[in-house]
């Protein structure tokens, strides 16, 4: 990597070109899977054959529960819908959550762990005792209690998308706060924070300019790792009957839900498309994340050639210390 | 801490640590009391977060009863129990009875949440066994496999295969399993924890409720077999995809102390390939390991909240899906509560068998 034109050092690109073989392999099959995801979701209108709530078209209605044919590919559900679509349709939806839960848990994490990393005291021991606390419990049941608490458990479109991005931010914040704090924590001992602070800089301004831009680096690799939970966790949501009514949005896990008793008939068609769909989509992204990860830290890069400039520590390395293993929890309350 | 922290510990022991080994002696009584008092914010902390939660949506009674009760019967009985009073004072009130272990009577089936528990508990605890079982078997030798032959087919195979493990919804994998294994082959039974039948045979005289125990308590191998089959798919779901976990883990973990520089001497003692994986990488390995085997525990419960689900195994996540349709809140915040002390007690266990088996931790 002699040259250092600004395409070689965006993320994914730069990360593509220092892959080779296998590793290689898994970023662009996540790349190709993710891809597809998106481009579904985006265009759900142009690709999908009918409305995710659609029980009738020209030829009357759809009927429940038939088997996949020329005008349902891939049949029709218990409840009348027409599979294909809606698993094309749950793609937006699922999207739809992902980026607000992330945006969520990213600004609110973000600031939670400067704040909490930088000024230290009180506050940072609280913080850090109740991240690690929640860290802790099952990321489903804080979700659905959150889900409770937001929307009763019901919901229309917005609300709903809001109310699956909530759960899913709630759990999501510690791991930022965490990760985050760390960064903090160790950056702002260095010394151009300290020659900041000679020359007269409010403590704003450094901890927005000068200390946030150098802890950010890890967060392209959780952000990924996270939103593949987001669609798991979404899925699981709606499995357990906390999902987004089907007049309102397709939604994966709901549909699931809906065909466990489809399962017992031998009927497969409800069940398997959007479950491949969670899958693939979920495969997809831990895919990248994975080859992130790996490509990041040095020890598990599979090199080209020897030498590769060794940094240490690495976001790896700062994901890893990110993990509320007790004895750092010690060492921080104490 | 995975290997990657203790690696850089190693080159520079933090100043912490040496500010702590003046009290050597007793070190580890001082890590287990400190680490024992940590319980208690921990389990106040999501006990607190759980009522708030749950009571921004209004009064339990109103959220199970609604509209299918008279709006003054509906108020009586929020004045009965005492939902009508101020929110703090509820709140002191609920902490106190959770001391002496009182989490409430559901709404719905007018049971203490306690007696559930106890009733519906043994069936996830027999599941989570099962399956951590499995997990272990499955995922900790492919692991050491896949990071003694790292970059080679057969861990790239184990690899894909424990993120595709990964990336599979416990409740699709369920449904899957039930469909090819039970609906299409009709080699195992899709749902419950034993047929009718040999329920009623074994719950005959109390037992257990752990059907495995009272089936071979019983002493009729029909039974056994019958609760075996029973148990395969379930268990198998959320094993294996617990032991897709375990795998990446332990592979990242070996390769990490693959690099330390003691199997370099080790190797350059002559010790074999395969004894340098299973005994010098493996063990330093084994911490983070465990600390996160600690943490998967409190993930599997909510894995088995959808594993119960699909399958119909009826234990505390079957119920807690069932309380959480027929929306009585006061079950679902007793069996969260109680789970959270589940959590933080076997999180609290998970760090003192550390300790015992790393002196660097409590140091």
């Amino acid at each position: 990597m002699t040259t250092s034109r600004l395409i070689d050092r965006m993320p994914v690109v730069h990360q593509l070109r220092q892959s080779v073989g296998l590793q290689r392999g898994m970023l662009v099959a996540g790349l190709v899977l993710t891809g597809i995801f998106v481009f579904c979701a985006i265009f759900a209108p142009l690709i999908a054959p009918y409305g995710y709530a659609q029980l009738d078209g020209p030829d009357g209605n759809f009927g429940a529960q038939q088997p996949p044919s020329a005008a349902h590919l891939l049949g029709t559900t218990v409840g009348g819908y027409d599979v294909l679509s809606r698993v094309i349709w749950g793609a937006q939806t699922a999207l739809m959550v992902v980026i607000v839960a992330i945006a969520m848990s990213v600004f609110l994490g973000i600031l939670l762990g400067l704040v909490s990393g930088y000024l230290g005291g009180w506050v940072d021991r609280a913080l850090v005792v109740v991240a690690d606390a929640i860290y802790a419990f099952p990321t489903l049941l804080l979700a659905i209690v959150v889900a409770i608490a937001i929307n009763n458990g019901q919901s229309g479109l917005w609300p709903g998308i809001m109310a699956a991005a909530a759960s899913i931010t709630v759990v999501f914040i510690p791991q930022y706060f965490r990760v985050v704090r760390a960064e903090v924590v160790r950056v702002k001992t260095e010394a151009f924070v300290e020659s900041a602070k000679v020359i007269g800089a409010s403590t704003p301004r450094i901890m927005f300019r000068h200390v946030l831009r150098n802890s950010t680096r890890t967060l392209p690799l959780i952000v990924t790792l996270n939103a593949s939970e987001a669609i798991a966790t979404l899925a699981a949501l709606g499995f357990l009957g906390f999902g987004i009514q089907p007049t309102v949005a397709a939604e994966w896990g709901y549909d699931l839900n809906k065909s466990i008793s489809d399962v017992a008939a031998g009927i497969w068609w409800t069940a398997v498309p959007p479950g491949l769909a969670i899958v693939l989509t979920v495969l997809g992204i831990t895919l990248i994340g994975e080859s992130l990860n790996d490509l990041a830290d040095p020890r598990l890069r599979a090199r080209r050639r020897a030498g590769a400039a060794k940094k240490t520590p690495t976001p790896a390395d700062a994901v890893a210390a990110s993990q509320p293993a007790s004895r750092e929890m010690m060492g921080e309350v104490e | 801490m995975t290997s990657t922290a203790t690696a850089s510990s190693v080159a520079e022991p933090p100043p912490a640590l040496e500010v702590r080994k003046t009290g050597s002696g007793s070190a580890l009584g001082r890590y287990i009391l400190i680490r024992f008092l940590l319980i208690f914010p921990t389990v106040l902390i999501l006990v607190t977060l759980v009522f708030f939660l749950i009571r921004l949506t209004g009064d339990p009674i109103t959220a199970a009863l609604g509209g299918r009760l008279p709006a003054d019967q509906l108020a009586e009985r929020i004045h009965e129990a005492g939902y009508d009073r101020p929110i703090l004072v509820q709140y002191v009130e609920y902490l106190g009875r959770i001391f002496t272990f009182d989490f409430g009577t559901t709404i719905t089936d007018n049971q203490p949440v306690v007696q559930v528990i106890a009733t519906y508990g043994t069936a996830t605890l027999e599941l989570v066994l099962y399956s951590l079982v499995i997990a272990f078997i499955v995922g900790i030798p492919l692991g050491m496999v896949a990071a003694a032959l790292r970059d080679r087919w057969p861990d790239a195979l184990l690899r894909v295969s424990a993120i595709l493990f990964y990336a599979t919804p416990v409740f699709f994998a369920g449904l899957v399993a039930k469909l090819v294994f039970g609906v299409w082959l009709g080699w195992l039974p899709i749902s419950g924890r034993a047929s009718v039948r040999t329920e009623l045979a074994i719950g005959r005289n109390g037992g257990t409720g752990i059907y495995l125990i009272d089936a071979i308590a019983s002493g009729n191998p029909a039974y056994v077999q019958d609760v075996l089959l029973h148990a395969v798919l379930p268990a198998l779901t959320l094993g294996l995809l617990t032991a897709g976990i375990f795998l990446r883990l332990v592979r990242t973990n070996v390769i990490g102390t693959f690099n330390m520089p003691y199997i370099d001497a080790a190797r350059s003692r002559g010790v074999r390939e395969g004894r340098l994986v299973r005994t010098h990488a493996y063990k330093p390995a084994l911490i983070p390991i465990i600390t996160v085997i600690g943490l998967q525990i409190a993930l599997m419960l909510g894995g088995a909240v959808l594993t119960e689900t699909t399958f119909e195994w009826k234990g505390l996540g079957f119920q807690l899906a069932a309380y959480l349709g027929s929306r009585d809140f006061v079950a679902v915040q007793g069996i969260v509560a109680m789970i959270a002390i589940i959590v933080a007690v076997t999180n609290f266990a998970v760090d003192i068998i550390a300790a015992l088996i790393d002196p660097r931790v409590r140091y």
